[in-house]
């Protein structure tokens, strides 16, 4: 076909305190096609469908091909990132909108700040004692490898904390995401020299006990982490952790 | 004294690699960058990182290593910071191990390796098939520890525009852009880092991400800082062609036993595993019988580009080759390259478990750069630059895996040197040109906001690429050089009529994008005109009419310098005081 074309209606908001408005936009399509290109292709030539000049749209996006966690958005209603969003596999009209739990910066473009400063909250962090030569690593078998490599390939896109219906301002949970960071320096042999303190960092308001198994973070994280069993063990530590302290007194 | 301040621009490996030197020192840093620092491009690095730690038992060294690189990158690359960087290596490796990169290891819990290209030992440490990742996420880990320590503050969503430089030309700031607010600040320094990363964007596609424009470093060339070996641009052979960029299929692929192939015959119609071995042509294993698939990156992209373009083999007569892995069991494949294959699958459709990939070569590495002396200070006094923005590891083509390593050792060479030059720095006179140099920004980006006229930014950037990725990158041809430049010429023209579809003050893309075009179109003349005075053919430079290296007149250091004009090209005699250059020939066989 000479002009096969795609539908695409996009969620506009020019800054925090103005309206939202839907924009339709009606572009060539393209082999290979995925939402971030299509955003480029309006940036390009920013008129809508009904021929109306517009600005082109901000997001937030930089590898394209799913490692650096930036283009996360609700594409069709899901949380997924942009760049691996292939045209042809989606209804269209593609309705894309911004993720819907940050603090919203401008059009698709939202603030997941958050999730850096949970970060720093659990000491998601081995603790060397320096970067001089300290001579070899501590020796690790290949099955902890393997258990450990999928937790840290999390890329902090944040849909996990999405679509977790317990991920509000009210309960003030962390998120799946954090929780996975923990259980993967605490399984590290020098990373677990902060086990308690992480543990303790999860055990009040907003830890793990907000996290309702609803099981929507695993579903849908694009890494495929083993999210729930990683809240399920960091869980079990974490009642431990306050048995003890409770027993210290 | 007070603690002095550092500025680090970048925090991709080499930037974050920096911050921490500096930190454990006792110093405190300011760190900028575009994207929030866990979102840099290094995540992109895939197949691993190297270093001769020889626990293979095939006698590996650092002094092998270094030959490898030097002799890899056409013997183009000062001969001191290399050695220092390979003999540096196997701690780099341990340092990262002991901050918990999930390396993949042996049964007995060591240190797994496998081979990568230009060097016939397993010598490439690797975490599965997301080494960049796994690397950055180690740092930043650090980096965010002493950011809750108070010694790091962070300054995420600020793009640099400038350094500030005092009456006598040396950097005492830089002055920034808040990509939300747009405010334009100039922040104090007694030393300013660089790791702004490549300048994969004035290619139009490449494997490089969205930021990695070179913006930055033709900021300070502007300001007068040399830019060396522009013309040294790597092209890797294994990218898949995509529509918003061209996405790496690591060479880790054929480190782990992947194969180059077409069928023998064009266009044949039969279905990939109906073609018998025997009528597949595995042209680097023929051409190349000692390194096989495993030849240097710009040896193996010319080959791919004969075999399409010159026996026109391309697969269904399209620029494309085969990589197979199909002979490799899954498990292996799943335990050591499962992040590239995902990458395959997602956006191309297809399990390359089962069926061959179809790849072509693609813009993917910067080996010139912010000249920079053996202290990675640039020609700027007190602006230091690390990683793929600077040009000192590589020579005139880099070696695969060689480019992680590079990064981290020159972010702590440049760390403690910057936190040296800094403690000794006397204080401005005056302001040290903080003043004049916010107003000189001032005015550019008003001037940008409310110009008049008819020209897309976008636009013109696909042209700047298309004419690039045309006469810039695999064959270069001395015609086709000069209408690169022409075409950049009249694309610098027709920016200055350049309307912005937006002029809003919030969170302005366009506008973010229109000030890096400025800087990329800069650049681009750099790397044009370099390769066009540069008569000869070295690495990753090839010109057919110039098919031989010339060692009497182009064993030199390209040195580019601003001037309104256009750049202007010196040379500078190659430190080779170890490795007598020699003849690059990879399909020697002995």
């Amino acid at each position: 076909m000479a002009n096969k074309t795609v539908q695409f209606e996009i969620k506009r908001q020019a800054s925090p305190d103005e309206p939202a408005v839907w924009e339709s936009f009606e572009l060539e399509w393209r082999p290979g096609m995925n939402v971030v290109s299509a955003m480029m292709e309006i940036a390009a030539n920013p008129v809508t469908a009904d021929g109306r000049a517009t600005t082109p749209v901000t997001y937030d996006s930089n590898c394209l091909e799913e490692i650096c966690g930036s283009c996360a958005m609700r594409i069709n209603g899901k949380a997924r990132m942009a760049c691996s969003a292939l045209v042809d596999n989606l209804e269209q009209p593609i309705r894309v909108e911004p993720l819907s739990k940050f603090p919203l910066v401008r059009d698709l473009q939202v603030d997941r700040s958050v999730l850096f400063e949970n970060l720093m909250a659990v000491k998601a962090w081995v603790p060397v004692d320096g970067t001089y030569d300290l001579g070899s690593g501590p020796r690790v078998f290949p099955q902890q490898q393997e258990a450990s490599y999928p937790l840290s390939n999390c890329i902090s896109c944040t849909c996990c904390m999405e679509v977790c219906p317990q991920f509000n301002e009210e309960t003030g949970f962390v998120g799946a995401a954090t929780i996975a960071q923990v259980k993967l320096f605490n399984d590290h042999p020098t990373g677990k020299v902060f086990k308690e303190d992480r543990l303790r960092a999860l055990a009040g308001d907003g830890g793990i006990q907000e996290c309702g198994f609803a099981q929507n973070c695993v579903e849908v994280c694009p890494k495929g982490i083993p999210l729930t069993s990683a809240i399920s063990d960091v869980s079990r530590d974490v009642i431990v952790q306050k048995a003890k302290d409770f027993l210290r007194g | 004294m007070a603690s002095p301040r550092i500025i680090v621009v970048g925090g991709g490996l080499a930037g974050l690699a920096a911050v921490i030197k500096i930190a454990e020192a006792g110093g405190t840093v300011d760190l900028f960058s575009i994207v929030p620092v866990k979102r840099s491009h290094s995540v992109c690095a895939q197949g691993g990182i190297n270093a001769a730690k020889n626990l293979k038992g095939e006698g590996d060294t650092p002094a092998l290593h270094f030959d490898d690189t030097i002799y890899g990158g056409d013997f183009l690359a000062n001969q001191t910071p290399v050695k220092a960087m390979c003999e540096a290596a196997p701690a780099i490796i341990d340092l990262l191990d002991r901050m918990g990169v999930p390396f993949n290891r042996t049964p007995e819990g060591l240190l797994d390796f496998r081979r990568f290209g230009g060097t016939l030992f397993n010598r490439t440490a690797f975490a599965g098939a997301t080494t960049g990742q796994q690397l950055l996420y180690a740092l930043d880990e650090q980096v965010r520890r002493h950011e809750a320590a108070g010694k790091v503050k962070k300054y995420e969503g600020w793009e640099f525009l400038s350094a500030v430089l005092d009456e006598k030309g040396v950097a005492r700031g830089i002055t920034a852009l808040d990509l939300r607010s747009m405010e334009l600040r100039s922040f104090a320094a007694d030393a300013i880092i660089l790791a702004t990363g490549g300048i994969g964007a004035i290619f139009g596609k490449s494997t490089n991400s969205v930021v990695c424009t070179g913006s930055a470093q033709s900021a300070i060339f502007q300001q007068g800082a040399h830019y060396a070996n522009g013309e040294f641009i790597q092209v890797h052979p294994t990218c898949i062609p995509g529509e918003d960029k061209l996405r790496l299929m690591s060479e880790s692929a054929r480190g782990e036993g992947g194969r180059v192939w077409v069928p023998r015959k064009a266009g044949d119609p039969r279905p990939i595993k109906q073609i018998p071995e025997t009528e597949r042509w595995y042209f680097l294993e023929e051409w190349y019988p000692k390194y096989g698939n495993l030849v240097p990156r710009d040896v193996a992209t010319r080959a791919i580009h004969k075999v399409v373009y010159e026996h026109n083999l391309g697969i269904d007569g399209q620029p494309m080759v085969y990589l197979d892995l199909t002979h490799i069991d899954r498990a292996t494949l799943n335990r050591k390259l499962e992040g590239i294959l995902e990458i395959y699958e997602k956006f191309v459709g297809d399990d390359p478990r089962d069926v061959p990939m179809k790849i072509f070569p693609g813009m993917h590495y910067t080996m010139g750069g912010l000249w920079v002396d053996f202290n990675q200070m640039t020609s700027i006094p007190g602006i230091f630059a690390a990683g793929e923005c600077e040009y000192q590891y590589h020579g005139a083509n880099r070696l695969g895996a060689n480019s992680l390593v590079s990064c981290i050792f020159g972010g702590f060479k440049a760390g403690p040197n910057a936190l040296a030059y800094a403690k000794s720095l006397a204080a401005p006179g005056g302001d040290g040109g903080h003043a004049a140099e916010l107003t000189r920004q001032s005015e550019i980006n008003a001037k940008l906001l409310k110009n008049e006229g008819s020209e897309n930014p976008f636009k013109l950037w696909r042209e700047l690429g298309q004419t690039m990725t045309e006469h810039a990158t695999v064959i270069r041809y001395n015609k086709g050089l000069k209408l690169a430049d022409e075409k950049i010429v009249e694309l610098q023209d027709r920016f200055k009529k350049v309307n912005l579809s937006d002029r809003s003050q919030w969170a302005n893309t366009s506008f973010a994008f229109a000030r890096q075009l400025k800087n990329m179109l800069e650049l681009s003349r750099v790397v044009a005109l370099g390769a066009l005075h540069r008569d000869e053919s070295r690495g990753a430079h090839y010109k057919p009419d110039f098919p031989e290296r010339n060692d009497e007149r182009f064993l030199k250091t390209t040195k580019a310098s601003y001037t309104a004009e256009g750049p202007s090209f010196e040379y500078e005699a190659v430190d080779t005081q170890f490795i007598k250059p020699r003849p690059r020939r990879y399909d020697a066989t002995a």
